[in-house]
């Protein structure tokens, strides 16, 4: 896959970097975050290739199936040696998506059965983060 | 007594209803009166991440109004208000931080606030009960003891939420030693295994089961392989994803073995002598009472 | 039939993005009819009960936007109003004898509770006072009492709904809950069941039959003379 990045890509890792609150600048991609991350296997870019993607403005970022695998556990905020919160830069991807009226998980998909046997923290929390 | 403001949480009134009352039963015999408030709403878990963000504080600052409330009619004695969620606790905790930390936001919050009678001044400090249980003192649980839980292995799981981020986490990230220091006041014989601050899947549960069960499994077989018997927590979904799931678990792998995962203050409902009703063990899944028997901490 | 005082000031209000000239005394709703519009939908009770008039309007110079029943809020000086004939919200089915009065039953139903936010948006917008949030917060929690308790006033406006950035439907949890709540929590209520007892077995046929045969006359008396109780 080539991804190409110029000047014309700054706009949107500024806006990442601003809504996320993080300054994805700092990242030297040691990949500490990504071997302390529990779903990796189930995404397609590691955390620290989708940090990479931001630094360089790259709107592939927020296509990525891994911000929606991600269940901020901030093990990635715990590891990273420059201080980064890469859980807060997954949030800004997934806001910047959702904010766009598009629900992850529609909570008129699921069973009667399964909402009669998840506990409400679940349900919240789920909704909170799949859902604008 | 101690009369402490206590935010229950949606979860506590259900599904975890057994670690509401096992955390009450103990309590009682610790000198500590949970006082929950009148009125509160659901926390609005997780804590909401992005910057611009002001709506997702409202939920968790409103039940922070109710503590001040609590306090100032002198119904709680100081502003602190404990939770038993690791997750209630984390998103308390975070929206406090930002409400004193961000003037804008404050602004914003309390602009929008207008059918509340007093304003939030930021003064409510959120803890977790495995901190009051650690600032009480150790030797005072230990006091309450009278049934050690001699030749219980037991492995203590963290989850996420409660020790991380940074700076929030009741405890070191990356070495707590707070659960591993209320087993042994318990008597228990704590195990440490590798994955006890590996997140379970936390919300994923809802719609990737699947890989839910994956990571259950992969925690809950490095706890067999340590040698414990069963797990402890602090937290709702923790308990739901690695105790109530283990049927889909099971389904997935089917040679695993079934561990038994309970709350923290079923534990030392348990080791305190209080009775069936204090410990509230029916409703874990799986059930832990046949392993309790077996080892002869239950009749 | 429209009774205006004798020294009622006039005032001006926009229906329908037009200008008109009306009685400061007025309701909404009267306001509306004075200016010669007729209601076919968006009126009932014309008491402040069915919630058949939700409106929203805006007060000259105020920035928000505001929602009142039409038959209750009275017109003010450059008020815009604008009708709302009903939300179309679904209201789920269920067969009240098969249900719990417990969270999980709302949750099957009504799973979007679980997205509230406590903004109190609702409770805000509410033209009978309820408070909806509080509501919606108790049935998410299961204490389906006090959902019932608080939301008894609710008379299915939309005007909450219409607001919910969750995009929940109040009202209908508000219902449900109700029902659960008078089916299971309450009960049947045993003074009526005894009294339907009584008339089956034929107690108060003769009564009855008096009271169907006799003249007007005296049925004016009897009712002039009844029982009262004073206020």
């Amino acid at each position: 896959m080539i991804l190409r990045s110029g000047p014309e890509n700054k706009h949107y890792r500024d806006r990442v970097k601003e809504l996320s609150g993080e300054n994805v600048d700092l990242c030297f991609q040691c990949g500490a975050c990504s071997s302390g991350c529990p779903m990796t296997q189930e995404m397609d870019y590691l955390p620290s290739k989708v940090i990479r993607m931001v630094q360089l403005g790259l709107e592939e970022a927020q296509e990525s199936k891994t911000i929606w695998v991600c269940t901020t556990c901030f093990n990635c905020e715990v590891r990273c040696p420059r201080g980064i919160d890469i859980a807060n830069v997954m949030e800004a991807l997934r806001q910047l998506v959702l904010r766009k009226k598009y629900n992850r998980v529609s909570i008129d998909e699921l069973s009667p059965e399964e909402l009669r046997d998840l506990p409400q923290v679940a349900l919240v929390s789920n909704q909170r983060k799949m859902t604008a | 007594m101690t009369r402490l403001a206590y935010y229950p949480g949606c979860t506590l009134k259900t599904n975890a209803r057994n670690f509401e009352e096992s955390t009450m039963a103990t309590a009682e015999a610790l000198g500590v009166e949970l006082v929950e408030p009148g009125r509160w709403n659901c926390c609005g878990t997780v804590h909401a991440l992005a910057k611009d963000d002001v709506m997702h504080h409202l939920a968790p600052i409103r039940n922070l109004i109710r503590v001040e409330e609590l306090n100032a009619e002198g119904s709680v004695d100081s502003k602190k208000v404990v939770t038993l969620c690791a997750m209630c606790y984390n998103t308390l905790k975070r929206s406090n931080q930002v409400f004193n930390q961000d003037s804008d936001k404050r602004k914003k919050i309390r602009d929008i606030m207008t059918k509340e009678d007093t304003q939030y001044s930021g003064g409510v400090e959120v803890i977790h009960y495995l901190e009051a249980l650690k600032e009480q003192g150790w030797d005072k649980v230990a006091a309450q003891v009278k049934k050690p839980l001699k030749g219980l292995k037991v492995a203590p799981y963290y989850g996420c939420l409660l020790l991380r981020p940074r700076g929030i986490g009741i405890d070191d990230a990356d070495s707590p030693t707070i659960m591993e220091d209320l087993l042994k006041a318990l008597g228990a014989e704590v195990v440490s295994f590798a994955y006890s601050q590996k997140c379970c899947g936390s919300y994923h549960t809802v719609h990737m089961r699947e890989v839910v069960a994956d990571l259950s499994h992969k925690i809950l077989k490095q706890a067999e392989v340590a040698g414990a018997d069963m797990l402890v927590t602090a937290c709702p979904l923790c308990e739901y994803n690695l105790g109530q799931r283990q049927t889909q678990v099971k389904q997935q792998y089917p040679s695993f073995n079934s561990i038994p995962v309970v709350y923290f203050t079923q534990l030392m409902a348990l080791a305190f002598g209080l009775g069936e009703e204090a410990t509230a063990f029916e409703a874990n899944r799986p059930e832990p009472t046949p392993l309790l028997k077996e080892k002869g901490l239950l009749e | 039939m429209i009774c205006l005082e004798n020294n009622d000031e006039m005032i001006t209000i926009f229906v329908m993005g037009k200008k008109h000239r009306v009685p400061g005394s007025l309701t909404i709703m009267k306001a509306m009819e004075y200016t010669g519009h007729q209601f076919r939908r968006g009126a009932g009770c014309r008491g402040g009960f069915c919630g058949a008039c939700a409106t929203l309007y805006r007060k000259k110079g105020s920035y928000k936007l505001e929602g009142a029943l039409a038959c209750q809020k009275i017109v003010e000086d450059g008020m815009y109003i604008a009708q709302i004939p009903f939300s179309p919200s679904e209201k789920k089915t269920y067969n009240l004898n098969e249900l719990k009065p417990d969270a999980p039953t709302i949750l099957e139903y009504y799973p979007e509770v679980s997205r509230c936010l406590a903004c109190n948006t609702c409770t805000k917008a509410c033209p009978q006072d309820i408070m909806v949030m509080d509501y919606v917060q108790a049935s998410l929690r299961g204490d389906i009492e006090q959902a019932a308790k608080l939301s008894f006033d609710c008379l299915s406006c939309g005007l909450c709904a219409v607001r919910c950035p969750a995009e929940i439907v109040p009202y209908n949890v508000g219902q449900l809950a109700r029902r659960l709540y008078s089916k299971y929590v309450v009960g049947p209520t045993q003074h009526v069941l005894d009294r339907v007892k009584e008339v089956e077995e034929g107690k108060y046929d003769e009564e009855v039959k008096e009271l169907m045969n006799m003249p007007l006359d005296k049925l004016k008396v009897k009712y002039n003379t009844r029982d009262k109780v004073e206020e």
